[in-house]
């Protein structure tokens, strides 16, 4: 499987899998317990949706603070996969852990919708990414700094259907980094946005992760998202990591480099090939 | 200062004032054409008096604290029969839209009830109530507890269920869930109910003073209309279109307030 697989820069490497230990080696390089993230090993997960099987075993190491993206065709199950790490769904068999003792504000969720809370101002719909300590004293402060991380805090009074699409994924990306999460899922945050503000939000996530410091998982259907983005990316096919690939260009990575199109090219085809469409891409 | 200088504030002080002026101008056409029509005689005074006549009318019950008595116990047999019956629709239509087991139980039983028409049952609510305030109060209360527990509960049914799950991921407890999720979602569907509720209301107490009553608006027309003082039968009819005017009004300055945030209401 990872040999049919052309890599054209020498930076991007397959992976063996499942080797935990290799896959740890070839993470970031800073150890793990120097990282604010949560690191997450999966074993045999298996999910099924009535008679449809969606995960048919996975085996995923990631270490703390890694930055991985998922992607696949509809339907592989990569959203499936994402639940499950959030806790949305129940695993059917296997197991998902976060190496040490996860609170429940360790793990955020981003959607493809904002998901806000018409009836409450910007200001409040971060204060519920705090969790139990919305009543502290100090929550108001604590909001009003994510909302200035993610460039909106002017816009902390107002109504959230005054905001443009943009700005609303925005404040939704505020609330999921106002508890100061270890680990941030995020399903198809950029989907629904226009290309250039999709651009701008990419920046602005990986901008968030280098301060901060959180393992990311990034579930995308955008191959070109998931090279400039991620450290490892993770193609998920018929309910299996069909190909687990390194991303090894340094950052900050710029668009449209050859190395990185190289790559998206050869994943995309990958994808398209395994269902049995044409080659040239 | 100039006339320049003042005119374009005086303009501009002046508009929201017009603004106000404008849903009344139709009404006040209506009563000038109707003036005309009676004292030019096109109008026999025995079909319909003229407003002069009416507001006459008005003007010695007022004097004789009649009007005031009369308003004030209709007023109030409205506001506790909206209250009991508002309330128990409103719990009925939370209980039913947060538990599946309430819903099984209790909500084909209220269906059956509510497509009874409730003036229908005067002569039996007479019977059971007699002809006191209770009897009244029940009626008000059953017409007005369908509109709220229909629209309570299809409020609640019909919260967007991704704001649910947000809820629950980012550590709402189900009270946190109900005040900060739930409840303001079901809110633009429950004032539906409660303006529509208001408008029952406001009938039912109408048909029900009019059956068996010793004071209230309605008990003031049926007297007029049996010593055929038609002028304070229009004038019950007015000060009837005029509170359920001000019943809307108050129900939408508060729907203004809470749904401040609603798309619609964004200037």
């Amino acid at each position: 499987m990872q040999e049919a697989l052309r890599f054209l820069t020498p930076g991007a490497e397959p992976v063996e899998s499942p080797d935990f230990l290799e896959q740890a080696r070839l993470a970031r390089g800073a150890p793990e317990a120097a990282s604010r993230g949560l690191p997450l090993t999966i074993r045999g997960l298996r999910k099924s949706f009535g008679d449809n099987e969606v995960l048919r075993g996975i085996d995923l190491h990631i270490p703390a603070g890694q930055f991985v993206a998922i992607v696949g065709r509809s339907g592989c199950g990569k959203s499936t996969l994402l639940r499950l790490v959030a806790g949305l769904e129940a695993i059917d068999a296997g197991s998902l852990g976060f190496g040490e003792a996860a609170r429940p504000e360790d793990v955020r969720v981003m959607f493809q919708e904002p998901r806000l809370l018409p009836w409450a101002r910007v200001k409040s719909n971060v204060e519920v990414g705090l969790g139990r300590a919305r009543k502290l004293p100090d929550a108001q402060l604590r909001a009003e700094s994510a909302l200035a991380e993610v460039g909106l805090a002017d816009k902390r009074d107002q109504w959230p259907a005054v905001l443009s699409g943009g700005q609303k994924q925005r404040v939704a990306l505020a609330r999921a980094l106002v508890s100061r999460p270890r680990l941030l899922a995020f399903d198809e945050p950029l989907g629904a946005l226009d290309a250039l503000t999709r651009i701008s939000m990419q920046r602005l996530l990986e901008q968030v992760w280098r301060d901060q410091g959180f393992t990311a998982i990034l579930v995308t259907h955008d191959v070109s998202e998931a090279v400039a983005l991620a450290d490892r990316v993770l193609v998920i096919e018929d309910g299996r990591i069909a190909h687990d690939i390194h991303v090894d260009i340094a950052r900050p990575r710029r668009r449209g480099s050859a190395d990185l199109a190289a790559l998206e090219g050869s994943i995309l085809r990958e994808l398209l090939q395994s269902a049995g469409e044409p080659l040239e891409v | 200062m100039s006339l320049v200088e003042i005119l374009p504030r005086v303009r501009k002080w002046r508009l929201p004032r017009a603004d106000g002026f404008i849903p009344w101008i139709v009404p006040l056409a209506i009563i000038l054409i109707w003036q005309v029509a009676c004292v030019s005689g096109f109008v026999p005074p025995r079909v319909l008096p003229a407003p002069s006549d009416v507001a006459l009318a008005g003007w010695k019950l007022a004097r004789s604290g009649e009007l005031e008595r009369n308003i004030w116990v209709s007023f109030w047999r409205a506001s506790i029969g909206f209250i009991i019956g508002g309330g128990i629709g409103f719990a009925f239509g939370l209980a039913n839209g947060l538990s599946q087991l309430s819903s099984k139980l209790t909500d084909t039983t209220l269906q059956m009830v509510r497509n009874i028409p409730h003036l229908a049952l005067i002569p039996l609510v007479i019977l059971w109530f007699g002809i006191d305030e209770s009897a009244k109060l029940f009626l008000v209360a059953l017409g007005v507890f369908f509109p709220i527990y229909l629209n309570t509960l299809h409020g609640i049914r019909t919260v967007d269920p991704q704001l649910i799950e947000m809820g629950r991921i980012y550590g709402m407890s189900d009270g946190e869930l109900f005040r900060r999720v739930i409840f303001p979602g079901a809110l633009p569907s429950i004032f539906v109910g409660i303006r529509f509720a208001l408008g029952i209301m406001w009938l039912t107490l109408i048909v029900a003073e009019t059956i068996a009553a010793s004071s209230g608006l309605g008990y003031m027309a049926m007297q007029a209309r049996e010593f055929m003082l038609i002028d304070v039968v229009v004038l019950s009819i007015l000060i009837y279109a005029l509170l359920g005017k001000l019943a809307d009004s108050a129900s939408r300055a508060l729907e203004r307030l809470t749904l401040s945030w609603h798309p619609a209401f964004q200037k």
